[in-house]
């Protein structure tokens, strides 16, 4: 489980994040939603380690009883309990899959990078769960936008990590491959047990495959719950200053959010 | 080109430009005299003329340098394959960001001062080159970066602004110093005309330490290719890796410059060819490009010997006359790879 608490972030005098307090449980897909500029990646670079945290905790129980402290871990120590899929990244192109692929076991290698036959049974086995195993030879310069994400995320799995964090992994994609990626990464935390923290443009997909929902505004966590308790028209036209429908999905039993226009804002 | 081992290839290319370097210069050495010299010198036999002659010319003139030019050609290679994968940039070579000036800079400082031709004295070169040499890596990092990132444009902008700066500072140096002129324009035209195995042993052990924590990082510098962030959160210690790289480039960087001048393109070119031809995982490019580098400026030094015999031209004339050439047209073959 991933516990985070009371967690402020400034870039140099002005507050990205304050006092967010959130928690992902093992098995479960919570989604981050917000506005652009919310501080969704800010949220997830900082529980990442790459940015400095002014305060706050984050902090983990899934290796022992006792949580652990991920901010006070070395980078290979953190990358053993928490991987992230960076926003539609930009990849070495030279590199090919099964390369890219491998590159996730860092935390377990010594510092030549020497992978042993667990190491690349391991890799294998992510770009299977990922459904890329065909991809293995190909350069990831030649790949699409979807089938490079999917790397991506093959190459978080590698690291063998409790704790997965996406930043809008489906912003570049299609219809298609939203839906295929936000399924294969739902299955995925529902069987491994995985406690997958997800930042989400699209708000149909957060209450799609999100066990629950975070809404985040100018730095703040506004509301917590499941998809029905936080894609309410009162919550998203506030957040998004838009006036929203909201209506249950035709054939899934989740909200589906309708965006009205801005003229009508205005009027209201 | 992927058929075979790439190492088997380097090699051979290596061993070749070694026989190459060896027999070729104002007296051609016949390869089966060289064979013969070599069995002579297992038996402990002594030679009669013309072998001894022959024998004379290798052990103190051909072999000594035929050594430091290998060995410069490897860490001109090696170095240029770590700037460019730690800048992430292709253009990124000990020339081109000015590594190469600054040490020269250095060098020339250290002997304007009137140190005794001994091991100790030429000891204190290296090390000046390597002072400056890391001067201008942070200053030139500093003028240039945005940020994290360092933008190609900002780069090579301010590594040719200061690179030239520096060349024109030697230059005057080299001018007003009386005493050590000599010593200093043998330098700048390729100093590898110095004869004897002084300056090879000298450099040895910056080159062994250099190159060889540069061969340790092939890893490291793998993972630097997705950005500090990335790389960070796949567990490596981002910062402790990219100083370790940056010194060890230019601590061979360094090396090579003082003893045998400024010497571009090889950095630029060697380890692209490599890259073309055997892929982008550095833990195979880096050895793959000292290798490919010794050879290429071995090669470049036997045409520099010859072509106005008995004038030697500077061997950076060469590299760039017959290097830039052959780079452009493998670069033209190669694209739409995608390959950096």
């Amino acid at each position: 489980m991933l516990y985070i608490e009371n967690l402020s972030v400034s870039y140099g005098t002005r507050r990205v994040l304050t006092d967010v307090s959130l928690e992902v449980n093992s098995g479960e897909v919570v989604a981050l939603i917000g506005p652009n500029g919310a501080g969704k990646s800010t949220l997830v670079r900082a529980i990442s380690g790459v940015i400095p945290v002014e305060s706050g905790r984050i902090h983990s129980n899934v290796f022992s009883r006792s949580s652990v402290n991920l901010l006070s871990l070395s980078p290979m120590q953190r990358a053993r309990s928490l991987a992230v899929v960076p926003q539609s990244a930009s990849m070495p192109p030279a590199f090919t899959v099964w390369e890219t692929v491998l590159m996730g076991r860092t935390p377990y290698l010594n510092f030549l990078g020497q992978v042993s036959a667990k190491d690349e049974a391991i890799a294998r086995l992510a770009l299977q769960k990922v459904d890329a195993l065909d991809l293995s030879e190909r350069r990831v310069g030649e790949l699409s936008g979807g089938e490079q994400q999917r790397v991506l995320l093959a190459r978080a799995l590698a690291q063998s990590t409790p704790i997965l964090l996406l930043d809008e992994p489906t912003s570049n994609l299609d219809l298609h491959y939203q839906v295929s990626f936000m399924e294969t990464v739902s299955a995925l935390a529902h069987r491994d047990n995985l406690a997958v923290l997800v930042a989400l443009h699209d708000l149909n997909l957060a209450a799609r495959y999100a066990d629950r929902v975070a809404l985040l505004v100018d730095g703040e966590i506004k509301a917590t719950g499941t998809p029905r308790q936080v894609l309410t028209p009162e919550l998203i036209s506030t957040a998004y200053h838009l006036p929203v429908q909201v209506i249950l999905h035709p054939f899934a039993d989740v909200p589906l959010v309708i965006p009205g226009n801005t003229a009508s804002c205005k009027k209201l | 080109m992927r058929r075979f081992s790439p190492y088997l290839l380097a090699l051979a290319f290596l061993l070749i430009a070694i026989l190459l370097s060896v027999a070729i210069g104002s007296v051609f050495i016949p390869p089966a005299d060289l064979g013969r010299i070599l069995i002579g010198w297992l038996n402990r036999a002594t030679f009669s003329e013309p072998l001894k002659t022959f024998a004379f010319i290798l052990t103190d003139i051909r072999l000594p340098r035929t050594a430091l030019v290998l060995l410069t050609g490897a860490a001109l290679g090696g170095s240029g394959a770590a700037y460019q994968g730690l800048f992430r940039n292709p253009l990124a070579d000990p020339y081109l960001i000015g590594v190469a000036s600054g040490a020269g800079l250095g060098a020339v400082l250290a002997m304007s001062v009137k140190w005794p031709y001994s091991f100790w004295g030429l000891m204190a070169v290296p090390v000046a080159a390597f002072i400056g040499s890391l001067l201008t890596v942070f200053l030139v990092y500093a003028l240039a970066h945005v940020g994290k990132t360092i933008p190609t444009t900002n780069l090579i902008l301010a590594g040719v602004a200061f690179g030239s700066f520096a060349t024109a500072l030697t230059t005057y140096l080299m001018l007003r110093s009386t005493g050590e002129l000599h010593r200093a324009i043998t330098w700048l035209n390729g100093g590898s005309s110095q004869a004897g195995w002084g300056p090879v042993l000298t450099v040895l052990p910056y080159l062994a330490i250099g190159l060889g924590n540069l061969l340790l990082s092939g890893h490291a510098l793998n993972l630097l290719q997705y950005g500090d962030e990335q790389a960070q959160q796949m567990g490596l210690p981002v910062t402790r890796a990219r100083t370790l790289i940056l010194m060890a480039a230019s601590l061979a960087t360094a090396a090579a410059v003082s003893f045998s001048g400024i010497i571009g393109f090889i950095g630029l070119i060697v380890p692209h060819v490599m890259r073309l031809w055997f892929g982008a995982d550095y833990r195979r490019l880096l050895p793959l490009s000292l290798i490919g580098g010794a050879g290429a400026l071995l090669l470049a030094d036997v045409i520099a010997r010859s072509v106005m015999a008995p004038q030697e031209l500077p061997v950076g004339i060469v590299t760039a006359l017959v290097g830039v050439p052959f780079f452009l047209w493998v670069l033209r073959r190669a694209k739409n790879q995608g390959y950096w």
